[in-house]
């Protein structure tokens, strides 16, 4: 399977990435990896006709420490997320989410700003910069925005980046080494998750999100109301799957994955308090 | 678009589509076949290469992102009639049947002992979940990994 003929634009600048897509607007991509694009381009399913290849931006390849936050350059892949010691003490849950992505040869290739930028809910990490509050920075034509990650997944595949707009950063609280669990659910190992579940407990508060279970990344919001209001993690698992829009496919049912999601949120639960 | 790749230590440059993928590049412009076409979807590893030293799956990477990178593929691990260690094993612990998902394998299990020396029985297991064998149910090549790595 070949993807369908396109120009090929070799980035070497962010302004050159932002140049490139203000010109061809709705006809360009930015492939970084390539880990979700060329597969959907060998299925013909994406025929961008300008592909902005941004994979060399090295300067958008970084884990630093900003002081009350982590900045992660959006270029950074997700075998560099799942190494970074630094990522480790200051936002383990992000480092140990990573190392679930796909498998090594994917992790090798995909970058965390391709993921994000991507809007895949089945897509492990957007579940979890959801629970974190991150914050994504990005540069278009007239300067820098900030997006928080509540506001950012609007639909599938969809996100608020404008289509003149190149995601530069990932800005994530440090949360410290421990407190989180990660329930993944998939047939073959490096699957989609058919639903996955992230618990992550920081700052006395316990937040919850959802891999696979509608649309969008989604916060499980009744879980994390349940347990405010003093609920076991068993009972405040029941809220799992409120307000989610569960897909339907080959793999699992939407009533199927409603089930998942209240076993995985309890495990996830249980995990995140050892 | 002309590409320059150095596959197995020899520059090779050719002109190629920009949709030309990097396994299509191996296989019908350098003449490698060693490089196998399996699902073509990036799930079954058969057509594992290294790029810069690290397993990607050559089906889902344009040859153009491997412009001015260093390419190894199955053919480039000997060292003439000298098997690589991680072949050696694989011969030695009968870790192949048909064949087909092999080279893909090797050079996923070359990567991960790069990353992971010393691995244990599940680290290799992991470390190889990216490649798909439908003959062996993986015993065997579980074992020829481990034998590679103490081999070292």
């Amino acid at each position: 399977m070949i993807p369908a003929p396109f120009d090929y634009v070799r980035a070497g600048s962010v302004d050159e990435v932002v140049a490139a897509l203000t010109e061809h607007g709705d006809e360009a991509k930015v492939i970084a990896g390539g880990m979700s694009l060329l597969p959907l381009m060998k299925l013909r399913l994406a025929t961008p006709t300008v592909l902005i290849d941004a994979g060399r931006l090295d300067d958008l390849s970084y884990v630093r420490d900003a002081g009350d936050h982590v900045a992660i350059g959006a270029l950074t892949r997700h075998r560099d997320l799942e190494t970074s010691a630094l990522l480790g003490e200051a936002c383990g849950v992000l480092r140990g989410v990573a190392a679930e992505v796909g498998d090594n040869q994917v992790r090798h290739r995909g970058t965390l700003g391709g993921s994000v930028a991507h809007g895949d809910p089945a897509s492990d990490l957007p579940a979890v910069l959801l629970a974190l509050d991150a914050t994504f920075v990005a540069q278009g034509p007239s300067g820098q925005r900030e997006f928080a990650a509540g506001e950012f997944f609007e639909g599938f595949l969809e996100t608020a980046l404008a289509p003149d707009e190149l995601l530069t950063e990932v800005r994530v609280p440090k949360t410290g080494p421990n407190g989180w669990a990660y329930q993944k659910f998939n047939r073959r190992a490096q699957d989609w998750a058919i639903v996955g579940a992230v618990a992550l407990t920081a700052d006395g508060t316990t937040r919850v999100a959802l891999v696979n279970m509608g649309a969008t990344p989604l916060r499980a919001d009744g879980v994390e109301a349940a347990l405010v209001a003093g609920a076991t993690p068993e009972a405040a698992a029941q809220h799992a799957a409120e307000g989610t829009e569960a897909p339907a496919d080959l793999n699992a049912s939407s009533e199927y994955r409603e089930h998942l999601a209240r076993v995985l949120v309890r495990r996830a639960l249980e995990g995140a308090r050892t | 678009m002309e590409i320059l790749i150095t596959v197995n230590g020899r520059d090779e440059g050719h002109a190629v589509e920009p949709r030309t993928l990097l396994v299509q590049y191996l296989r019908e412009a350098c003449g490698l076949t060693g490089t196998k076409v399996g699902c073509d979807t990036s799930s079954c590893g058969a057509c594992t290469v290294l790029v810069d030293g690290e397993s990607v799956k050559s089906c889902t990477m344009l040859a153009a992102q491997a412009d001015g990178c260093a390419v190894t593929t199955i053919e480039g691990l000997a060292d003439g009639p000298e098997l690589h260690a991680m072949q050696q094993a694989f011969q030695e612990n009968h870790g192949l049947q048909c064949g087909f998902c092999t080279a893909g394998m090797v050079m996923a299990a070359v990567s991960l002992l790069e990353e992971i020396p010393n691995p244990t029985e599940s680290d290799v297991r992991l470390g190889l979940e990216g490649n798909l064998c439908r003959c062996t149910g993986y015993h065997n090549i579980v074992k020829a990994v481990l034998a590679a790595a103490g081999s070292k």
